[in-house]
């Protein structure tokens, strides 16, 4: 008994919620499958408070907080030592992402129902919120890797099916479409990653493969492939499946495309959890990366720098403000990538690991306080596009401060959340690595900039010809805005390095003025820019765009990394893979199945007449296979 | 002489009480009433498949000649359970005005052979076996000629009683000379004295060619289609499911203890007979239209299945074995399910004939297809897992190829159960079967197995409950 088995109803119940509506949806009015699933998250989000007050709070011992492991059943025994289990793994970042994943999800819970109320298929989202609740659950809580993977292909799956839940607009079909089949691509790679890790290791269990003493990789030294060790090869591959999940470059191509999907969904998916899932993989595994792979923690360092410096020059040439926001995450996951790249292991060298978890949880709730913000905008102007906003504060008050709050966070300004995290990831970053220190630097600008230029297009200059005039959205709607803007304000001031830290051992941070008070001034600088050139209407911004001419076409296409996608697949492997290979499976490897399948049809038919229906044939039959049988048994043998 | 151990055969005594009380609730009833036997019967078995799961005493009797551990009892566990099922898909067809006034027989003759089935589990020695096999089978003969008006029935009915007496014949033969070689009927004796000469080589294989012939092995299967074709489809499903996975338990039971000492030659057997059995009987089940035909040879594939299990002759090809059965009672159940409610709605049972009719009866389309889904052994129903565990059984023992060639028949009995499942969904019919709702006691026995596929495959406990048990066998 460790006095948490109740921790087990968390994940469960959204799954519960998930069969009940699915089953049963369609027979009720749909505002009952709504009450029903924000009921259900609801229970679910206070037991994950319960479990996190008692579990950090419950005092811990001279080691730190202990994992606890309050469920765990064998499902499958591959062999005497590999096992597949199903459990619930309680520790510092695991029971830090439950209460990330229940309160977004509750609060998306609640918005939809205003947002998306009167939509065909009410009871269909809920359903499928409910499913994704319980897929990104289940993996946070997963006792072994197994279990996570088969959770993060739930994640993919329930994501595919929130993406395209308008599934009669083409662009919503594409898009499902491209954000499963890049993630799956990514997931191959998890795939391979684990069954080498499990290969060396025999075993799939976490609290084996993070045990900083772990014995478990006794062999390992000895492996490798193509000049580099075999538990870089397996880190590296893990890496890749979450740098598929978290849109890391260049695997970020389904990210921004992914905006087709319910604005709430952008909110509880794109912002605070499935894209998280990859920074928290990492993070999960991260003893083994420190200590097994330290050139895999490389990489994974080096890819959340460049992605965070790439996604912020894109977002300042966007005018959806959706995808503007979808680059802002993009850039924001590539600061947690870079913090755990540049993290030690155990105390103050940690300071990253601990910065990059603080930043995933400030950053869940002003990232979908900022989008459902977005939705809320949507919905009173029904457009994605800033030309078509303006003037917004005068007839959104409520939906304006959070907003306001929201981008005053992420740009890093005290004492808001977002500025100790981000500061926490900068000294990191100092600490280890100059070059991606000043990335970071510049990142911190462009977040800032390119955060007011949408706030000033929308919410200030001049009106435009709306078609009614906009309004405050419903209580359901701004109730999550309110709360989650008061998280974001106040979220920095929790004790984040007495709780979850990379050895679960706390430790004392300090403010490191010499790097703080530079990243915000930068931040103020952006912010300066963006209401010189924002705040007024004024031809400005268009000039600087024509002057850079080239360059900002190719920032406003996003690099046209969809089109070197595209091309690459459609041009060169469809023609000179694909194309060969169809040919070789059509004519060589369905002949020869034909070919099989036309030998069985023909032998049924040509042993038809063993069947005759007269018993003495039977008899006879079954007496000769005897004989037969016992003389070759005898002389054979 | 303690008869408190008579505790010990608690699930025999149980059927015999149940089957003499029907016999005097028939006499009871009025003629008018004869349909009331029916839930009293049901409800009757049903308690006594509850009473089955209460953990008791365990032990032997009679000198050893009987014999009960929590295996057997699992076992019968497992017969009792697939036998409701069937009792309750039968309701309808029973409840039928011709068949009214025979349902006493139906339910006193099935518990008949399943007392016949419980002590050849438990059986101790070649006498109590031999004795249980026949009270097993010959009743089956007259549930098979159950619809003796119809010349197909009575040809079944005939049909089984001559194969079964040959096979008898030949089985009884071969201990005979095991007897003769070793000097005793006692397994624990036999088992001593047991050793790979001619004699006891020749008794053995009689002894596999009537117990292959309960199971339907090739080439002892030839009476399957014809019987299954012929007999009412409630006694069908209970020769494919119960009769069959008892065979497969005592056939198992004996093949690793009595038969131990000469384990290399009779692996060679199974082999070969598991190679033929898959092999032909898919190729046969290929050309099928016929539902019950069709799935007769899919119920002698599934047998040829089992033996990969047995070959793994350890701990972990009894549990896999168990497993298996288990698995198959419910899935098999649920197709067999399904053909009795479409049957007795509206007559057919072709595959032809069930074109469509995923249009009209959407449950009964879904339900057939997981059945289907389960016995070519997709995941995630149970079907995968027994499959999954059968094949790690056999692969254990290092028998890669043999495992080969079941992974090649296995995706050939995927074609013939996916033709079900087009003929169902994608064929279209102009005149489906109609619409219409079965009977509670058939939707209550398709929910039974609808449940079982899934649990059966998820809850791991079940698997590992049955492995610990089986060690039992083997100290």
């Amino acid at each position: 008994m460790t006095g948490f088995e109740y921790t087990i109803l968390i994940p469960l119940i959204p799954l519960a919620i998930f069969l009940i509506t699915g089953l049963l949806g369609m027979k009720w009015k749909p505002a009952v499958s709504g009450i029903l699933g924000t009921a259900g998250m609801g229970t679910s989000f206070l037991l994950s408070v319960i479990t996190a007050i008692s579990y950090f709070f419950g005092g811990h011992g001279e080691a730190g907080f202990s994992p606890i492991i309050p469920a765990n059943i064998t499902w499958l025994k591959l062999t005497e030592t590999l096992h597949i289990k199903m459990g619930v793994l309680l520790d510092p970042i695991s029971v830090m992402m439950l209460v990330v994943i229940t309160t977004v999800s509750f609060m998306v819970h609640i918005y939809s129902l205003g947002y998306m109320k009167g939509e065909k298929g009410f009871a269909r989202f809920y359903a499928f919120l409910s499913l994704f609740s319980f897929s990104m659950l289940g993996l946070v809580l997963a006792t072994n890797i197994f279990q996570m993977y088969i959770f993060w292909e739930l994640v993919g799956v329930s994501s595919f099916l929130l993406i395209g839940f308008y599934y009669e607009k083409p662009s919503a079909v594409a898009a499902s479409k491209k954000a499963f089949i890049v993630t799956r691509f990514a997931d191959l790679g998890f795939l391979i990653g684990i069954l080498i890790l499990s290969f060396i290791t025999g075993t799939f269990d976490f609290d084996q493969l993070t045990n900083p003493q772990a014995s478990v990789f006794g062999g390992a030294a000895s492996l490798g492939f193509m000049g580099i060790s075999a538990m870089t090869w397996a880190m590296v591959l893990i890496f890749i499946g979450g740098a598929g999940k978290s849109a890391m470059f260049p695997l970020h191509i389904w990210l921004p495309d992914a905006m087709e999907g319910p604005t709430p969904v952008s909110a509880l998916i794109h912002a605070a959890t499935m894209v998280v899932a990859g920074v928290f993989l990492v993070a999960r595994m991260f003893p083994v990366f420190h200590f097994q792979a330290p050139d895999a923690l490389e990489v994974v360092a080096w890819v959340g720098g460049f992605t965070s410096l790439f996604a912020a020059v894109i977002a300042i040439t966007q005018f959806d403000i959706k995808r503007v926001l979808a680059f802002s995450t993009l850039s924001q996951l590539g600061y947690m990538m870079l913090a755990l790249g540049v993290s030690g292991y155990g105390g103050e060298e940690g300071l990253g690991y601990m910065a990059s978890m603080f930043h995933l949880f400030t950053h869940a709730m002003f990232k979908a306080l900022l989008f459902l913000g977005a939705g809320s905008i949507i919905h009173a102007v029904h457009s994605n596009y800033m030309y078509d906003m303006g003037g917004l504060r005068k007839y959104m008050p409520i939906t304006h401060i959070t907003f306001l709050i929201a981008c005053l966070t992420i740009a890093g300004v005290p004492p808001l959340s977002g500025f100790f995290s981000k500061d926490e990831i900068l000294v990191a970053a100092f600490n280890h690595n100059k070059i991606l220190f000043g990335i970071e630097y510049l990142v911190a600008g462009l977040t800032a900039f390119y955060m007011f230029r949408l706030y000033f297009n929308v919410f200030w200059g001049k009106d435009r010809h709306y078609h009614h005039t906009p309004h405050e959205s419903p209580l359901t709607m701004s109730i999550p805005l309110m709360f989650l803007a008061v998280a974001s304000v106040f979220a920095g001031f929790l004790p984040f390095s007495e709780l979850v830290t990379s050895d679960a051992k706390p430790f004392e941070t300090e403010m490191h003025l010499m790097i703080a008070v530079p990243s915000v001034l930068i931040g103020l600088v952006g912010i300066f820019f963006a209401w010189l050139l924002y705040k007024k209407e004024s031809r400005v911004p268009d000039a600087i765009a024509a002057k850079f001419g080239i360059l900002y076409k190719a920032t406003y296409n996003k690099f046209y990394f969809d089109e070197i996608y595209l091309f690459v697949t459609k041009k060169i492997i469809f023609n000179y893979i694909s194309r060969p290979v169809a040919w070789f499976d059509r004519h060589i490897i369905d002949g020869f199945m034909v070919g099989i399948g036309l030998v069985t049809e023909k032998t049924s038919y040509l042993i038809k007449g063993m069947q005759s229906g007269q018993l003495q044939h039977y008899a006879f039959a079954f007496v000769a296979g005897t004989l037969a049988l016992v003389l070759s048994i005898l002389y054979f043998l | 002489m303690d008869f408190g151990q008579f505790i010990l055969m608690r699930h025999e005594l149980l059927l015999i009480l149940a089957a003499v009380i029907v016999l005097i609730a028939e006499l009871a009833v009025s003629e008018s009433s004869k349909a009331r036997i029916i839930p009293f019967a049901l409800g009757l078995f049903a308690l006594v498949t509850i009473a089955g799961f209460i953990p008791g005493e365990t032990g032997t009797l009679f000198g050893g000649s009987y014999q009960s551990n929590e295996l057997t009892t699992m076992m019968k566990n497992v017969l009792n359970m697939g036998v409701l099922i069937i009792f309750l898909q039968s309701e309808s067809w029973l409840k039928k005005p011709e068949n009214v006034d025979k349902a006493s027989e139906y339910f006193v003759l099935t518990l008949a052979t399943l007392v016949g089935m419980n002590y050849m589990i438990s059986a101790g020695d070649f006498l109590i076996f031999y004795v249980g096999l026949e009270t097993a089978t010959i009743p089956i003969a007259g549930l098979a000629a159950f619809d003796k008006l119809k010349s197909r029935s009575a040809e079944a009915g005939i049909k089984l009683i001559l194969s079964s007496a040959l096979s008898s014949g030949i089985l009884l033969f071969g201990l005979s000379m095991i007897y003769g070689a070793t000097g005793s009927i006692y397994f624990a004796d036999v088992l001593k004295n047991v050793s790979a000469t001619p004699l006891i080589i020749m008794g053995f294989i009689f002894f596999v060619a009537g117990m292959g012939f309960k199971i339907s092995l090739v080439p002892f299967h030839f009476w399957t289609a014809d019987v299954y074709e012929g007999a009412p489809i409630g006694v069908t499903s209970y020769l494919s499911v119960v009769s069959k996975g008892a065979a497969v338990f005592i056939f198992t039971i004996v093949l690793f203890t009595v038969f131990r000492p000469i384990m290399e030659q009779w692996q060679h057997l199974i082999y070969t007979l598991a190679v033929m059995t898959m092999t032909l009987a898919n190729l046969f089940a290929l050309r099928q239209d016929n539902l019950k035909r069709f799935l007769a040879f899919s119920s002698i594939a599934q047998a040829g299945f089992i033996l990969l299990g047995i070959l793994g002759a350890n701990g972990m090809g009894m549990a896999s074995v168990v497993y298996f059965v288990l698995v198959y009672v419910f899935t098999n159940l649920g197709a067999f399910g399904v053909v009795a409610a479409v049957s007795a709605a509206s007559g057919v049972e072709t595959i032809s004939g069930y074109n469509g009719l995923y249009k009209t009866n959407p449950k009964l389309s879904l339900l057939m297809t997981l059945s289907l889904f389960s016995l070519a052994g997709i995941p995630p129903v149970a079907g995968f897992f027994g499959k999954f565990f059968l094949f790690t059984s056999a692969a254990g023992s290092g028998y890669f190829i043999l495992v080969l060639i079941a992974v090649l028949n296995a995706t050939i009995s995927l074609y013939y159960y996916l033709r079900v499942v087009k003929a169902m969904f994608i064929d279209a019919n102009e005149d489906p079967a109609p619409t219409f709702r079965s009977s509670n006691a058939m939707r209550l026995g398709l929910i039974m197995c609808l449940a079982g596929m899934f649990i059966i495959g998820f809850a791991s406990t079940i698997f590992d409950y049955l492995r610990n048990i089986s060690d039992v066998l083997f100290n």
